[in-house]
């Protein structure tokens, strides 16, 4: 457990105190996180680590507000997220949080720009403006060429680097990555982890949920969950950076 | 609030997705189609009765004698009644409420009527000038019957037009020749029209006239009144005929057999009665038609958000607010059921007026036609009764949890 929750770190992006969460299903209470505190600075790369049911996916959630929590606080950018409404969290999730799914989640019917542009249209860019910038950044992908395809028509690989240029197109101040990996072989793994890196680079912070060795390595450190608790963090010296922010 | 932007998102929407689209589209064009076609029936249907009673006045009272079943004060059952020219004398001064009164008479029926070399066999019919309104005829040349040529029983005749037509061939006027009926020679004085093609085919004579040539005296085979009275009130008048006339000619007024009467109105009545009953029916069906149409739009509607839900849990995940997530299910409803509705519309509208130049006219069904506001108000509650069921989805998928709506199945 954590308790170094002194005064207010200005470079803190994320900060939760001591949150529970639980899911009532009919008579059933399952209490999911219990007790959660952290801090994640401005331009971090964490991964969270769990087995299945520690409670990592509703964690994510939380951080993303797309799912709310019982007690305890949640700081986002320093303001704090708590029963805020539908729109309000809407609005934010446009504006501050990009996400990036296991399952990737295109719009099925929509071409590659299209999905990319998708945040812009809530952001209430104009078509042609919006399709000018999903061009840049599928570019920034590598898959500029691309861009009249379908999800159904691109590798999962192709498909993950959609939704990372979707999730960043908002200029997000947070990527929360659910497994990002979850899907791909190891090769296009670590293709997507160099494209998460870069985007790391430019500062904006990152969150990957996963419970692959090889992925959370290349993050600066683990969380690792266990029952709705943080068991243990661990920091690492990984190859591809040199100098951890700690 | 047009939003250009929005409805470029529904449209590329709404063409990616052309099924779904067809679908929906299709059970309301389908629902509005089936009720223009209902209701242009029922309108048909009631047209063709309508025209039934067109051709006669509907207010018309016809009465004759017949053979007492019946033994009455002293006299024997089985006697036949006569009528006479006093009896319509007696009818026109003595019962109140008649506005037109005629006798009829009997004599040479089919008999064939020649004008030079021209002839041909046509109705002839007896009768008193007031017959003219009682079969709602009218002039085209000359004139009918007059009070005068029945004073004087004079020999003249009024004929139809497929008489003039069937005698005059070379296309001069009739007024003033003679035509020849059975060989007695007669001045033609007007031609008349009628809708009704069969009391069209004949002529009339003075019934005084007829009554001389054919040494009949002074009977009178029936009567024929009509009256502006509602239909309540012309029960009420065929009572006072059958007693007034019962107690003049010595018969038991409840003796069925001793006369027979005809009211056009009580008829006529009994036809809008079975009218009204057909309109309630095609209310009905109609309405149930529509209902059918809002559940099926509903049906289609809540499938649609079902298999919408990923994508709404997508959208809002990127941020979508809850508000542009009804907006855009809503419009594109609205769209759809709009355009479709508009589609069914037009359909059916044009099939009911195909029917109607294609079909032959005929006595029961005739000029299938639908009432515009009927129909247009039918749509709009169809699209808002869609609209209104998209809305319920709409807002439980406005309310779908990201997280719910994206989990890995």
């Amino acid at each position: 457990m954590l308790n170094n929750t002194k005064s207010l770190n200005p470079f803190l992006m994320i900060t939760l105190k001591n949150l529970h969460k639980s899911y009532v299903t009919g008579n059933n209470s399952l209490h999911v996180l219990k007790g959660i505190s952290l801090e994640i600075e401005e331009g971090e790369m964490v991964s969270v680590m769990g087995a299945s049911g520690s409670g990592k996916s509703t964690l994510l959630n939380v951080l993303g507000i797309l799912d709310n929590y019982d007690s305890g606080e949640y700081y986002l950018n320093k303001m704090l997220i708590r029963e805020i409404n539908e729109t309000r969290a809407a609005q934010l999730r446009n504006r501050t949080i990009g996400f990036v799914f296991q399952s990737f989640n295109l719009i099925s019917f929509k071409n590659a720009l299209e999905n990319v542009a998708l945040p812009l249209y809530y952001q209430g860019v104009s078509r042609r403006k919006r399709n000018q910038i999903a061009m840049e950044y599928l570019d920034r992908v590598g898959l500029k060429d691309w861009w009249t395809h379908l999800p159904s028509e691109l590798s999962g690989g192709q498909k993950q680097r959609v939704a990372i240029a979707r999730s960043l197109i908002g200029k997000p101040k947070v990527i929360l990555a659910d497994e990002p990996t979850g899907a791909l072989d190891s090769v296009t793994s670590m293709e997507v982890m160099d494209i998460l890196h870069e985007i790391n680079n430019e500062g904006i912070t990152i969150i990957i949920v996963t419970h692959e060795h090889d992925i959370a390595v290349r993050t600066e450190r683990s969380i690792k969950l266990k029952d709705g608790v943080i068991e243990n963090i661990i920091y690492h010296k990984s190859a591809y950076r040199a100098v951890s922010s700690f | 609030m047009f939003d250009l932007d929005k409805w470029q998102e529904i449209f590329s929407t709404i063409n990616k997705n052309r099924m779904r689209t067809f679908l929906t589209g299709f059970s309301v064009a389908w629902g509005i189609f089936m009720l223009i076609i209902l209701l242009g029936s029922g309108k048909g249907l009631q047209n063709g009765i309508d025209a039934q009673f067109k051709n006669d006045a509907v207010n018309t009272i016809w009465f004759g004698p017949g053979t007492t079943s019946k033994a009455y004060k002293g006299l024997q059952a089985g006697r036949e009644i006569k009528f006479t020219n006093e009896d319509y004398e007696y009818i026109r001064k003595h019962i109140d409420g008649l506005d037109k009164v005629s006798g009829r008479y009997y004599m040479w029926q089919n008999r064939v009527i020649s004008y030079k070399t021209e002839y041909g066999v046509f109705d002839l019919i007896a009768s008193h000038p007031d017959y003219f309104d009682i079969e709602n005829a009218t002039m085209t040349e000359g004139r009918f019957l007059n009070q005068i040529d029945i004073k004087k029983r004079r020999k003249v005749v009024a004929i139809g037009e497929p008489v003039r037509k069937a005698l005059f061939k070379n296309g001069g006027s009739p007024i003033g020749e003679y035509i020849k009926v059975n060989n007695i020679p007669f001045q033609v004085v007007g031609v008349f029209h009628e809708k009704n093609e069969r009391d069209e085919t004949r002529l009339y004579l003075p019934i005084s006239t007829a009554q001389m040539i054919s040494g009949g005296a002074d009977r009178v085979h029936n009567f024929a009144v009509s009256s502006y009275l509602s239909a309540a009130e012309s029960e009420e008048l065929e009572k006072t005929i059958r007693t007034k006339l019962a107690e003049r000619h010595r018969f038991d007024k409840d003796d069925q057999n001793a006369m027979w009467m005809w009211n056009t109105l009580k008829e006529y009545k009994k036809f809008t009665n079975l009218f009204l009953g057909i309109q309630i029916f095609v209310s009905i069906i109609g309405a149930f038609t529509i209902i059918a149409g809002i559940v099926g739009v509903s049906n289609i509607m809540i499938i649609v958000v079902n298999e919408r839900t990923k994508e709404i849990g997508i959208r809002k995940a990127v941020g979508a607010t809850p508000f542009s997530v009804i907006s855009m299910i809503l419009l594109e409803a609205v769209l759809i059921t709009g355009l479709a509705g508009y589609i069914g519309l037009v359909l059916g509208v044009g099939l009911l007026s195909m029917i109607s130049s294609i079909l032959p006219q005929n006595d029961f069904f005739q000029n299938p036609e639908v009432d515009f506001t009927v129909a247009l108000v039918s749509t709009v509650v169809l699209i808002v009764a869609g609209t209104l069921a998209g809305l319920m989805p709409a807002i439980r998928a406005s309310r779908i949890r990201p997280v719910v709506a994206l989990r890995d199945e």
